[in-house]
């Protein structure tokens, strides 16, 4: 490959570019569903192709094709040359790089048992036994299971000396029961272990082992049914506790989206929104209690976020985001700590802490979070409920929106429990919550302990024009939150 | 472009190699380019070639499926061998019942030379007039410009081979200021019929007008509603209700309400594929022709989306032209709505309107409860409270929750001049006037 890398650095050059990269890439999916005792859905699926970023009078340019061919390489060079130019008609600054960076290595997740090894017989089992569980109670109307995994194999060059190879596994699995009332017109539904699907995880098949789909399904369908009758979320103000799913959802609605650099200078103004977190309050903002640490760490084991090195060549690093409540970090490119030190001088990091992703070979990389967490604390889950006087327990998203600053926030979740003198009471469906982000992580007075603490995967992210989508991890623990409006329905 | 020649050369090599009892090909074939700006500069511009191939073998009553973008013989040869091993080593599928045979498939046309032909300068010479109208007004401009081809094709073993280019160009623009943000956008199959300054300008005077927003306590208010938030009706009853998979799974509004009124009885919703004043699409991803179906008629439910698959569950019903790729767990897709306008303009509207809101746009809407369509999401780019006939004042954001067929029977006016706006990231498109409803629950409030 390094013949093409080379070949499509050196014509940029050639052509006037000041910087160059190429990334070529190649990423096979399988995705298995089965829904209501049939394979709904059974595909191997393959892409491949290059994308060519250069800087060429100080202005981005970006082309891609799926054809690797010499000949093409130097089309699509020529073509991310014109297309810089033409960016460089209406600029008002030159793009600044930083330091220049140059790593040479191979990355690879580490996994114990190859999903591609497995056969489609064992993998359709599996599902068709999670399936039968989920519809062994009367009431669930659709059972839903699936698989999910991921390889991509990439290359990375630049034009400052990085060649860089990484293999990324992904391994995802999930079951969903959907529980209808006829009479009432209600529907309810569970999911395990997350919603919206599946958990996912940098890892084998080893990961659906240990989900353990078929052991989980028939409580899932009971709870779902059980649903159907439970009361309503009362609305008003009390003690909420976030069980760690749903915990994951809101550090990256509230944390993880605010603190992409981008967001912040404006360039996803026109889409995703920006950032309430502006560089002045870097260092000295109060963003939460003072047991609220978090970090965006892509060394992980495990995580959607991890990596060797993103797609600039910027080795996986461990940034701390929160420190004791004040925030202390962002996710970063090598263009935006640029930016940054021009505002923040040398309070800001000297490089970029490596939060560039790319979605595949046809999409420029962007700011994206690696692995955003919220760190454990002292307590554990039994101690946590029984210190809860009266309270309500919520769990696994349902419904998730917030503004375009990333303040104002109303979340759902599929289960809810009353907490009452300390013990989990009954169950209360169509719980919703609501709040202003520092105010919410300001009411957070207690954190489960290491015990409880895993790192969920987000593969659904959506971000950038052309769309682009993300696959990030989130640790958590489970916590408590004083004084939360709960129980918005409309 | 690939061309119609070459695709058909790759269809037909893969059904002459394939041993499956049926057979389906469908090629998408991309050539796209966007520039986007923010702080009134172009900070990203990319493009894209792309040609995905999607083999679907049915043995018996087992499906496999595998795609590629690699157009080399072998590599298409290695996809089509995937999804035959896939669909030998999977149980039988008793709800499939066959591929769609060939049919006839209507002419539109849907393709504009200028558009397919666009160059960065001419796109960054789009995006630059937004830019420096943006300077010029002392605001800070951002959005994004795409120009692109599509071709799509099916073919498959029973006869069935269509093909259909077509053309896009969409711009968007967000405009700010320190405390204050204006929305634009415009879609058109020719990317000449842009007016790029238009677009700017009512984006900025959107902006402009928004400054120095005060906090409004929530609660419930009459609304008038411009077409980009009404787009989200569209959008949400779509997620929640109009395809055939939500109808049958018991999940949709519609359940026990096909021939009832469910909203106010002007309001006409329906799918039109063939519609010029869309983006016309002739056939969908099994190569069946488009149908027209009315899905809310005159404020009566009167049906849903199919594809074969989920027509196939039901006794005498047949595809409408709704299915997405193979395979699709997601259902069949409305890709072309059509909001029916009525006779009012947005003055009319403000002169009724003796205490309401204002609402350019919504922002993250997301389904609270599906089966009445309650959805939560933030107002964005420019909310303004209207009293005694006037905007008198710019309001801080709020978060709503509101069922919206609740809010669809609240009907006061509906706008005169309906909106084509692009959906589902380029892939749809919807036409949508402007509401004014009598009521609108806002639940929360933000900072700014």
């Amino acid at each position: 490959l390094k013949e093409f890398t080379d070949r499509a650095l050196n014509l940029a050059q050639v052509r006037g570019a000041t910087y160059a990269d190429i990334r070529i890439v190649r990423r096979q999916t399988q995705n298995i569903t089965v829904k209501n005792g049939v394979v709904e859905g059974l595909s191997d699926n393959e892409s491949q192709g290059f994308g060519v970023r250069v800087v060429v009078d100080g202005a981005w340019g970006f082309a891609s094709s799926a054809h690797l061919a010499p000949e093409e390489v130097d089309r699509v060079t020529a073509l991310a040359v014109q297309i810089a130019g033409a960016s460089a008609l209406f600029r008002t600054g030159h793009v600044r790089l930083g330091p220049a960076i140059s790593h040479v290595g191979t990355f690879r997740t580490p996994v114990q048992i190859d999903p591609w090894e497995v056969s489609l017989a064992e993998k359709t089992g599996l599902l068709l036994q999670a399936d039968e569980g989920l519809r062994a109670t009367p009431g669930v109307r659709v059972a839903s299971s699936s698989l999910a995994f991921w390889r991509e194999n990439k290359t990375f060059a630049n034009s400052e000396g990085a060649f860089l190879e990484q293999e990324i596994v992904e391994t995802g699995g999930g079951i969903e029961a959907t529980a209808v009332d006829p009479e009432r017109g209600e529907v309810q539904k569970r999911s395990y272990p997350n919603s919206f699907g599946r958990d996912q995880r940098q890892e084998g098949w080893e990961a659906i082992l240990a989900m353990d789909l078929p052991s989980h399904a028939p409580r899932i369908g009971e709870e779902a049914v059980a649903l159907l009758r439970a009361d309503p979320c009362p609305s008003g103000v009390t003690t909420l506790i976030l069980g760690p799913t749903q915990l994951a959802l809101q550090v990256h609605e509230s944390c993880g989206h605010p603190i992409e650099l981008d967001r912040v200078f404006g360039t996803e103004a026109s889409y995703a929104g920006t950032s309430f977190l502006t560089p002045e309050k870097y260092g000295s903002f109060r963003y939460g209690s003072e047991i609220v640490n978090m970090t965006a760490d892509a060394t992980i084991p495990g995580g959607l976020g991890t990596f060797g090195w993103d797609d600039e060549g910027v080795p996986a690093q461990r940034v701390p985001i929160v420190r004791e409540g004040v925030f202390c970090g962002y996710l970063s490119s090598r263009e935006t700590i640029e930016q940054l030190r021009e505002i923040l001088g040398d309070r800001a990091p000297q490089a970029s802490g490596g939060a560039m992703r790319a979605d595949g070979w046809n999409r420029i990389p962007i700011i994206r979070m690696t692995n955003v967490n919220l760190e454990p604390g002292t307590w554990t889950f039994d101690d946590l409920v029984a210190d809860t006087e009266d309270g309500i327990y919520m769990e696994m998203n349902k419904s998730w929106s917030i503004d375009d600053k990333r303040l104002n926030f109303q979340f759902g979740t599929e289960v809810a429990y009353e907490i009452k003198g300390g013990k989990m009471g009954r169950l209360l469906k169509n719980a919703t919550y609501t709040g202003l982000t520092p105010q919410f992580w300001g009411s957070c007075d207690a954190i489960c302990n290491a015990d409880h603490w895993q790192v969920w995967g987000t593969p659904n992210c959506g971000k950038g024009q052309p769309g682009q989508v993300a696959h990030t991890g989130h640790g958590t623990a489970p916590a408590r939150f004083r004084n939360v409006q709960v129980g918005v329905i409309g | 472009m690939v061309g119609e020649q070459r695709i058909r050369a790759i269809s037909d090599g893969i059904l002459a190699l394939s041993s499956a009892d049926q057979t389906e090909v469908v090629v998408l074939a991309n050539d796209s380019a966007l520039t986007r700006f923010a702080n009134s500069t172009i900070h990203q511009n990319v493009a894209e070639t792309d040609c995905e191939v999607r083999i679907r073998v049915v043995l018996g009553q087992r499906i496999g499926v595998a795609t590629t973008n690699n157009l080399e013989e072998v590599a298409l040869a290695e996809a089509l061998n995937k999804a035959l091993a896939i669909a030998r080593l999977q149980p039988e599928n008793p709800d499939f019942q066959s591929l769609p045979g060939p049919l006839p498939i209507p002419e539109v046309r849907s393709f504009s030379e200028a558009t397919a032909h666009c160059t960065p300068e001419t796109r960054a010479r789009g995006a630059g007039a937004i830019c420096l109208l943006a300077r010029e007004a002392g605001v800070v401009a951002s959005g994004a410009l795409t120009t692109g081809v599509l071709e799509i094709a099916v073919a498959n073993s029973l006869g069935t081979f269509a093909y259909f280019a077509t053309t896009q160009a969409d711009v968007n623009t967000v405009i700010m200021s320190d405390d204050s943000a204006g929305y634009a956008e415009a879609l058109a199959l020719d990317v000449n019929h842009l007016d790029f300054e238009a677009v700017g300008r009512e984006a900025i005077e959107k902006c402009q007008r928004s400054r120095g927003p005060r906090p409004l306590e929530p609660g419930e208010y009459p609304v008038i509603l411009e077409p980009y938030a009404v787009q989200d009706f569209l959008q949400m009853m779509t997620y929640t209700g109009f395809s055939a998979v939500a109808l049958q799974e018991g999940r949709s509004f519609m359940v026990g309400k096909i021939g009832q009124p469910i909203v106010d009885e002007r309001i006409s919703i329906w799918d039109d594929g063939l519609d010029p004043d869309g983006l016309p699409l002739p056939f969908d991803f099994e190569g069946v022709p488009k149908q027209r179906v009315d899905l809310i008629d005159k404020g009566v439910a009167r049906g849903v989306v199919y594809d074969s698959y989920r027509a196939g569950k039901e006794e005498g019903r047949r595809s409408t032209g709704h299915a997405l790729p193979a395979p699709n767990t997601f259902g069949p897709f409305p890709l072309n709505l059509f909001f029916a306008g009525g006779d009012a303009s947005l003055d009319d509207m403000i002169r009724s309107t003796e205490r309401g809101l204002y609402v350019t746009r919504f922002h993250y809407t997301r389904p609270v409860e599906p089966k009445q369509v309650i959805v939560t999401g933030m107002t964005r780019d420019g909310t303004f409270l209207i009293e005694k006939g006037e905007i008198t004042y710019p309001v801080k954001n709020l978060r709503f929750t509101q069922g919206y067929l609740e809010a669809l029977n609240h009907v006061e006016r509906i706008g005169r001049e309906p909106r084509l706006l692009s959906a589902m990231g380029g892939l749809a498109c919807q036409r949508v006037p402007a509401l004014q409803l009598s009521r609108f629950r806002f639940t929360g409030a933000t900072e700014f």
